[in-house]
């Protein structure tokens, strides 16, 4: 009798799985690329089984030294970072992280940036037979080295073609970063899914600087960073409503969560699962306890599928 | 070793001097494994405005009531909000963090200095040195006598210690550093473990080297997360084993440092 009423205990009640473009997420919390290094750094804090999935650092073909310090600033409610894309490259990748990590039966998708369309082929090509990832994160935030180091991202014809060559050399599922300095968001939404994309994921960090008044100097030695942090949750949140109702692809929802409703509020408009950025520096085993609360939070309401929430928010005329 | 984040309540909280504050919480997890060199990261506020922790490195420990406590200068938003948290509130600690102090078995006379609050995180350095019988003499300096950080723990200890003042209102008239000049040919250190402003450290690693002695260095950095994942408080080192100028994290492979390795200026 014991055993059964546990068991009923551990039968969750609710549907929290969701699918993100053929990526499938036991729940529809992650945490995002650059927040959680390859996860061990976060071992002590949160079981990295019960995440949706670990989305690990941006892996470039090379090992990166990043931009020299002062490297990050405070600003409110948020931070800005210029870290530089720091890493050890993909073979250390391929040969370290990813078998630790799945080792622990944690859910992985890569992320990968380039300074060349042919950089993000290797790159892609390189993780293709990886049984390990379920899936690939293409970081389009980072400048085209070939064109005058005009970001990829905000370009419509380059977005265009580095999606395809990503898209060419690998079968795995591929969630492409789309970067918030645009005009236009939905444009870039419907390239990057024409070419191949098979989920999007918003925002990346917003371009912004800080100025030290005493020095008079900019704060950052690269001066300009990305914005992260709750400062930036408005402007995400319109995003992701505005793109989740434009494209046919699930969306990954992203920017400065740090709470429950801030979950709620992303899945209502239109994402099908978030990721845990900035918030995972304040709080590390936030994401984990979003887990439990977005579990909680269902329980209560009488809602038996978390997939019931998605676009909820969206209205019947045009808005 | 286990990092943890605690909801510490406040036993203590005073203002020493002008902007000068010391802060002690009953956070028994941390303070059963806190070693000297280690630092703890703090939320000043639950709102999310000032959003990051700041790391504070640990200046004492009680283990018989599990208590930490911090030293810390109001310099910024973040910790004049965390000077306002009074005693009987809870105050969120992550620790303990980064790698610590060594003690090698060989040394036979260590000499620690510190300059303003750098001197925090070696005073629990130098109690220990002192419960395990190692000699050990304490330089500290700051700008007037007011601001001289713990001496009356190096007192209780009975350390012996030396003070310098930019404004001679106590000790030599001058930096802590020419102090180090001055004893290390009479005391025959054999290490040297600082912590202070950049300039101080410069002149440290100088001394050290031109008299051949090792050591280490504490530094401090800004950082958002402290456990090595946002490798926002990099810190250029010369790597030994190649001699290569590589980033260091200062929370997951610092704050201490040996002297030499780190790139200052960089």
């Amino acid at each position: 009798m014991p055993d059964r009423k546990k068991k009923e205990k551990e039968r969750p009640a609710v549907n929290l799985a969701v699918d993100l473009g053929g990526i499938p997420l036991r729940n529809p919390v992650t945490v995002a690329s650059g927040t959680f290094g390859y996860g061990r750094e976060y071992e002590e804090f949160v079981d990295l089984k019960r995440l949706g999935a670990v989305i690990v650092k941006g892996t470039t073909l090379e090992p990166r030294a990043g931009n020299p310090p002062p490297r990050i600033v405070e600003t409110p409610a948020g931070m800005l970072n210029a870290i530089g894309l720091e890493n050890p490259g993909v073979e250390a990748f391929v040969s370290e992280h990813l078998p630790y990590l799945a080792g622990r039966g944690v859910t992985i998708i890569a992320n990968i940036a380039g300074d060349t369309v042919e950089e993000y082929a290797a790159l892609a090509a390189r993780l293709d037979g990886q049984p390990d990832l379920a899936g690939i994160e293409v970081n389009i935030s980072c400048p085209n080295v070939k064109r005058g180091g005009m970001q990829f991202g905000t370009d419509p014809g380059m977005v265009r073609e580095v999606v395809t060559a990503v898209r060419e050399n690998t079968g795995k599922p591929l969630v492409v970063k789309l970067s918030p300095n645009v005009t236009d968001i939905v444009q870039m939404a419907r390239v990057a899914v024409e070419a191949g994309a098979d989920a999007l994921s918003l925002i990346n960090t917003l371009l912004g600087m800080a100025i030290d008044v005493e020095k008079q100097r900019p704060v950052l030695a690269n001066v300009f960073g990305g914005l992260s942090g709750p400062a930036i949750k408005p402007v995400a949140v319109r995003m992701v409503y505005q793109v989740a109702r434009e494209v046919d692809v699930p969306i990954l929802g992203m920017g400065g969560i740090m709470s429950l409703g801030d979950v709620l509020e992303f899945l209502l408009a239109g994402a099908t699962a978030v990721s845990v950025g900035t918030g995972n520096f304040v709080e590390p085993h936030l994401s984990q306890r979003l887990v439990g609360e977005l579990e909680s939070y269902l329980e209560a309401r009488g809602i038996a599928d978390v997939r019931e929430l998605v676009g909820a928010a969206w209205g019947r005329n045009g808005r | 070793m286990r990092k943890i984040v605690e909801h510490a309540l406040i036993i203590r909280h005073r203002e020493i001097v002008p902007t000068y504050f010391e802060l002690e919480f009953i956070a028994p997890d941390i303070a059963r494994q806190a070693l000297p060199g280690q630092f703890v990261h703090l939320r000043v506020t639950r709102s999310l405005d000032p959003l990051l922790r700041r790391p504070f490195g640990i200046y004492n420990v009680e283990q018989k009531i599990g208590s930490v406590t911090v030293f810390y200068r109001v310099v910024g938003r973040g910790t004049a909000m965390l000077s306002d948290l009074h005693t009987a509130e809870t105050v969120d600690v992550l620790g303990p963090l980064g790698n610590t102090f060594s003690i090698p078995s060989t040394m036979q006379r260590a000499v620690v200095v510190g300059g303003g609050v750098g001197i925090a995180p070696l005073v629990y350095l130098a109690r220990v040195l002192a419960e395990r019988k190692v000699e050990v003499m304490v330089l500290l300096g700051a700008s007037t006598a007011g601001f001289l950080v713990g001496r009356d723990i190096l007192k209780r200890l009975g350390v012996d210690y030396m003070v310098a003042t930019d404004d001679g209102s106590e000790g030599l008239k001058g930096h802590v550093t020419e102090l180090l000049e001055r004893m290390i040919d009479r005391k025959r250190f054999d290490y040297i473990y600082a912590c202070g402003p950049e300039p101080m450290m410069v002149k440290v690693t100088e001394i050290a080297q031109q008299n051949g002695i090792p050591g280490e260095l504490s530094l401090e950095e800004h950082m958002a997360c402290g456990i090595g994942a946002c490798l926002g408080c990099a810190k250029k080192v010369r790597r030994p084993a190649d001699g290569q100028d590589v980033y260091a994290k200062v929370c997951t492979d610092g704050p201490v440092f040996r002297i030499g390795e780190v790139v200052f200026n960089a």
